[in-house]
């Protein structure tokens, strides 16, 4: 087995831009050259490749890219089924799967995002800004469970996601005392890392607590820079075995776990869910998964050196340092008001390329990215000597997670 | 016909045939659970089963359409044309219900003052002939 444990061997990206503005390449071609580029960060060739994993109804679907890329044979197609931003991190469970069991030997896990060439998310494709048909509205039916789980939300004006991750936050404000400025401090901090890095969308775009109480309300608790970016581009990581993995390019990431799944009932999440179980409602919903995660580590919270968390909303951020246990439940506020999560001096440097807040909303597989950055001394924004990241994706929705350890 | 509180251009509902029962109460101004004829767990939003004892015996019990706040999120982006702004979306705790909430709307009370905990009643909003959407206003 330990010859086939699996490591994350090469990453890559295209450019990253506000929505909309990757017009000139497909979605596919730009996942064709996201995948490209990780191939070759690990010094392999596209010959190598015999397995592609995605996640959350990803458009760009593997037996497609297979055959552009030009795969000698494809023998893992994979898709995860942790809704949106849940999934990133299944996915490369997955993959380290399909390698650790002989499935494939080498699988590039990517995410293609170009939201101009399709739909923006949150609209349900409606412009409200154009007067609609004012006919009366009637009871639409459908045979997609989907389309139907929104049913108890979409006619209540309930369809832009930082409308509805407000909900668990209000109620954790409520329970614990949590503030606007305590939110303020995760997009101020995560800014302050994207100013290093190259790559980020708000790079240069520095932000003051000024500048982020000043912005414009979107949905109370939610002002404008507690939502993360709308994001164009595409990124890549490249998972293969041990065995494999000693002679290529880089130093290898070791995956020393991974989890993914949801709490009974949680379907969707507080999106269209209002009957989460009360102890679970202002949480991310992955306190239970992070103890199995912990618990097949053999490590716990006090052992990560530098944490990349999905940050779809900052109030979700808050959520998951409590949910892994970094502090009680209910601390989470002070805890990220302490300047815990910057790169200078805090205890759990996180999200060290600016997360989806400042780098870029690419469903968080970029923070597996940086994730693989940070343990190969390749982040903008270094921790020294780390040895451990840990890896989320979404709360708030079902989710997953990976723990990295350097080689 | 009912107060009006959203334009025509509000996403309509979409159900499956499981949901369908609900909506055709609703148009009839009545608020539902569905009860297993089991083990007497209620559910919302409808589903097949019983997710305790797995049995698919279910009826559709009214509630009293009273309840309060349980978390609430002030919107102050249209998602529809020609809608009022800021609108509130609430999680509503339900009465008599064994314990379910429901997202819905609070209208009739000014966006600062709504709270978690404020106590709330149903009001039936008739989109159109065969449709109402309930809604849900402050008492007291």
């Amino acid at each position: 087995m330990s010859a086939r444990k699996a490591h994350i061997v090469g990453v890559g990206e295209s450019k990253y831009t506000r929505w909309g503005k990757i017009g000139d390449i497909s979605e596919h071609a730009l996942a064709c050259q996201a995948i490209g580029r990780a191939v070759e960060d690990a010094g392999l060739s596209m010959n190598d490749v015999d397995g592609l994993a995605s996640f959350a109804e990803d458009r760009n679907e593997a037996v497609f890219l297979a055959a552009d890329l030009g795969l000698p044979t494809l023998r893992f197609g994979n898709m995860v089924w942790m809704p949106g931003g849940g999934g990133g991190c299944a996915a490369v469970a997955n993959a380290a799967m399909a390698v650790e069991t002989g499935q494939a030997e080498v699988v590039v896990v990517y995410r293609s995002l170009c939201q101009g060439q399709f739909f923006r998310f949150g609209t349900g494709g409606i412009d409200a800004s154009v007067p609609g048909d004012l006919a009366p509205p009637t009871l639409v039916q459908t045979d997609s469970m989907m389309i139907a789980s929104m049913g108890f939300s979409m006619p209540y004006g309930l369809l832009m996601a930082a409308a509805a991750y407000a909900l668990p936050t209000r109620r954790h404000m409520h329970l614990y005392g949590t503030t606007y400025e305590q939110l303020g401090a995760i997009a101020v901090t995560f800014r302050d890392h994207a100013s290093r890095n190259p790559r980020a969308v708000m790079g240069e775009r520095p932000m003051t607590m000024d500048d982020y109480m000043a912005a414009p309300m979107i949905a109370d608790p939610h002002r404008l820079f507690d939502c993360c970016l709308e994001s164009d581009g595409a990124c890549a990581v490249v998972v293969t075995t041990e065995e494999r993995a000693r002679d290529l390019a880089k130093g290898p990431v070791e995956i020393l776990a991974s989890e993914q799944g949801c709490p009974k009932g949680y379907a969707f999440g507080p999106f269209t869910n209002a009957n989460i179980s009360d102890d679970l409602y202002a949480t991310g919903g992955t306190e239970e998964m992070a103890g199995r995660l912990w618990g097949k580590a053999g490590l716990g919270p006090k052992d990560v050196d530098v944490a990349q968390l999905y940050d779809h909303f900052t109030g979700c951020v808050v959520m998951l340092v409590e949910d892994y246990g970094f502090c009680a439940r209910g601390e989470g506020g002070p805890f990220v008001e302490s300047g815990a999560l910057s790169v200078n001096g805090g205890s759990l440097p996180t999200n060290t390329h600016g997360g989806s807040l400042s780098e870029a909303y690419i469903h968080g597989l970029n923070h597996v990215v940086e994730g693989v950055r940070a343990l190969r001394d390749e982040s903008t924004s270094p921790v020294e000597n780390a040895e451990v990241c840990l890896v989320t994706s979404a709360a708030c929705v079902p989710s997953s997670a990976v723990l990295l350890g350097r080689k | 016909m009912s107060e009006r509180f959203f334009p025509n251009s509000m996403p309509p509902p979409m159900a499956n045939t499981t949901m369908l029962p609900w909506w055709q109460a609703a148009s009839e101004h009545r608020l539902c659970v569905q009860e297993c004829q089991s083990c007497r767990h209620t559910r919302f939003p409808p589903s097949p089963i019983c997710p305790e004892c797995r049995s698919d015996a279910a009826e559709w019990k009214d509630v009293p359409g009273r309840g309060e706040v349980y978390t609430y999120t002030i919107i102050h982006r249209p998602i529809a044309a020609e809608q009022e702004l800021p609108y509130v979306v609430a999680v509503i705790a339900l009465e008599d219900s064994g314990g379910l909430r429901m997202i819905s709307n609070l209208v009739g009370v000014a966006p600062e003052d709504v709270e978690i905990g404020m106590k709330v009643e149903v009001v039936w909003e008739d989109m159109s002939d065969d449709l109402a959407v309930p809604r849900f206003r402050a008492v007291g």
